[in-house]
């Protein structure tokens, strides 16, 4: 079975030497998760089968990014370049560390989710296909993270876009449909803005290899609009990730779907915003964004005030959730306007840290409100009384989400922290401060009304058993955060390494073109 | 839709743009053509035949349901690409064989497979669409 017989010379348009076996690392997760959502797809009726096929599949991606990761972190930036041809003309997967740290949390968080999902999706959420949107959601969400090409990028982002208005609307409740509507439209338009983005990129350079755009940035500073395109791009991905001023769209529908859909939204999507951000803003425009730097800083100061200052304000615990999602990705736009690589690797820190609370936060919330019947704060309460070990837990992810050590949220803080008075703007390291102490008074709050004080009604104090498998999901993400907490060397070397491979990207240059120039 | 004349000739435009659509599937790899177009025939044609008879009558006609064959048809594009790992080849790459049946050669690719797969994909997926929307008009 030869490829060609042709007698040209292939050389100069194909990958001729043969590809290792492990460097197909770099693909298998994202045609793992199409394989096996096509086969949920496929056993759409069958209830009891669907959480057993797509727990297996997620733990297998689980080992799948788990071995990439591995890969990656012994030899470097890893690349195979679809069908064959030569980049920059065949599409590149190039994965660097922080695509595989990225998306090994995705998968963990993912996991997690499944599980979750088996006592929280009901047997007509099943029958919507919750199993089969949630394994495309996945496909979609790892081949962002492990594309080395902007258009492919963009279609990651149309993937997971779907699949995200599928889980949303499962319900098909009113409510629903209404967060489905705003979430899809500025969804919509944040996406159609970065196409558009794309083409000014393509009018340009000429490529939408990441690698190449990467190496001709710099010669092409004088000739081209190249800080229009950055602003452009942050546009977009702030949409993405809900920065402050193109944010409404995230109170306005993480409250209305499913819990389990709430959580995996907040844990994966907002991320993968962050992530373009990083990987367009950081590795191939780093001069623009440090020419962009002043108004990102003040952005990201106005979504980190707003965010905790929201989610004092709310009544709703999954409201205020949401308020304290935004108010995470402000502290990671800070580390982002910040720059260098020490306020990156608090970015990916803080990301994959908040990637694993904010779903364990939502999670909690929806037991929480299964327990007591209701998010609300007004009359829940009293939980503290009779289920110890989950309080334990959600106080714990309290802590965390406020940074407070020895949990996850705390490393990243003081990395941001100390980024930014390193880099001169001790204002925004304060600001950085006081949001995580306006966000310590919120989940404080919550955790004091509904959780500390006695119920208002006794009589209803007949306590639910809460079985252990329904706590097993929580226990997972705490005892993550509280690993993280307490011995984060490993993790933070391997954020350091992925943050100067993304300033100065020469290995993942490389990667992709191994002769050393860019075409 | 009770008009005689629209149910007598329905069955042969039905079959004749099935033939079409898959004529329009194998074309596509050297010619205009492919899976994605003609998959949208292959709906077309169901789509004729449901005015005609119904949508559940379309049901028991493809056998299967739709979002089955969508599935499928991911599955097969993805192992289309797959295949590539035994041959040491990247992801996608179009892997040929040349069998010769009867004394004239037939190329047959993973090139092909995908195609089928992008097929079934549109016929299964676009279907399921123009069913429901059938069926909730008759309610």
């Amino acid at each position: 079975m030869a490829a060609s017989s042709s007698p040209a010379d292939l050389s100069a348009a194909l990958v001729l030497q043969p590809v290792a076996a492990l460097d197909w690392l770099v693909i298998l997760p994202v045609a793992w998760c199409i394989s096996i959502g096509a086969i949920l797809m496929m056993i759409r009726h069958k209830g009891v089968a669907q959480p057993l096929v797509a727990i297996a599949g997620l733990a297998v991606l689980v080992l799948l990014d788990a071995a990439l990761l591995w890969h990656v972190a012994q030899g470097g930036p890893v690349t195979m370049v679809m069908g064959r041809w030569l980049p920059p003309f065949g599409i590149a997967f190039t994965v660097d560390l922080t695509g595989a740290l990225f998306a090994l949390t995705s998968a963990v968080v993912a996991l997690v989710g499944a599980a979750a999902a088996i006592d929280d999706v009901n047997a007509s959420g099943r029958r919507y296909g919750f199993y089969p949107f949630l394994l495309l959601l996945m496909a979609g969400v790892s081949g962002a993270f492990l594309t080395g090409d902007v258009f492919n990028l963009y279609v990651w982002f149309e993937v997971l876009l779907i699949s995200s208005f599928g889980l949303l609307v499962l319900g098909g409740e009113r409510e629903q449909i209404d967060g489905a509507v705003k979430y899809g439209f500025l969804n919509l338009v944040a996406t159609t803005l970065f196409l558009i983005t794309t083409g000014y990129l393509y009018g340009i350079f000429g490529t939408l290899n990441m690698a190449d755009i990467a190496a001709k940035a710099p010669g092409l500073q004088a000739q081209a609009p190249l800080v229009t395109l950055t602003a452009l791009y942050l546009l977009a991905f702030s949409m993405k990730a809900a920065a402050f001023p193109v944010n409404f769209w995230l109170p306005a529908s993480y409250h209305t779907p499913r819990i389990v859909v709430s959580a995996l939204f907040a844990g994966l999507l907002t991320k993968v915003g962050i992530y373009a951000l990083i990987r367009v803003g950081v590795m191939l425009f780093p001069a623009e964004i440090e020419q962009l730097s002043l108004a990102l800083a003040i952005v990201a100061a106005l979504t980190m005030l707003t965010g905790s200052l929201g989610a004092l304000a709310q009544n709703d615990t999954r409201r205020l959730l949401g308020y304290l999602v935004i108010s995470g990705i402000g502290a990671m736009l800070a580390g982002i306007a910040i720059g260098g690589p020490e306020a990156i690797g608090g970015v990916i820190f803080y990301a994959l840290h908040s990637m694993l609370v904010m779903t364990a936060l939502y999670l909690a919330a929806g037991l929480a409100a299964r327990l007591s019947g209701d998010f609300s704060l007004g009359p829940a309460g009293g939980l503290y009384r009779h289920y110890l070990l989950f309080t334990a837990l959600s106080l714990m992810l309290f802590f965390s989400v406020s940074g407070l050590p020895p949990f996850s949220g705390f490393w990243p803080k003081v990395m941001l922290v100390k980024a930014a008075i390193d880099g001169g703007v001790s204002w925004l390291a304060a600001i950085l401060l006081l949001s995580g102490f306006l966000t310590t008074i919120a989940t404080g709050r919550v955790f004091l009304l509904s959780y500390w004080r006695p119920a208002d009604a006794p009589a209803a104090a007949v306590p639910q058993p809460l079985a252990f498998t329904a706590l097993l999901p929580l226990l997972v993400l705490t005892a993550l955060s509280i690993l993280i907490g307490l011995l984060p060397e490993t993790l933070l070397n391997l954020v350091q390494q992925a943050a100067s491979t993304l300033s100065e990207p020469s290995a993942y240059l490389n990667s992709v073109f191994p002769a050393g120039g860019a075409s | 839709m009770k008009s005689l004349i629209f149910r007598t000739i329905t069955p042969v435009i039905t079959s004749v743009m099935m033939l079409f659509s898959i004529f329009v599937l194998l074309r596509g790899h050297n010619e205009p053509g492919g899976g994605f177009i003609g998959g949208l025939i292959a709906v077309a044609a169901l789509s004729i035949y449901g005015i005609a008879f119904g949508g559940e009558t379309v049901r028991r006609a493809i056998v299967f349901h739709p979002l089955s064959i969508a599935g499928a048809g991911l599955l097969l594009a993805t192992l289309s690409g797959l295949l590539s790992m035994v041959f040491h080849v990247p992801f996608m790459t179009g892997l040929w064989v040349y069998p010769v049946v009867f004394g004239e050669e037939i190329p047959l690719s993973s090139v092909m497979t995908f195609d089928i797969g992008v097929y079934l994909v549109v016929v299964g997926a676009v279907t399921s669409i123009a069913l429901s929307l059938e069926e909730r008009g008759e309610d």
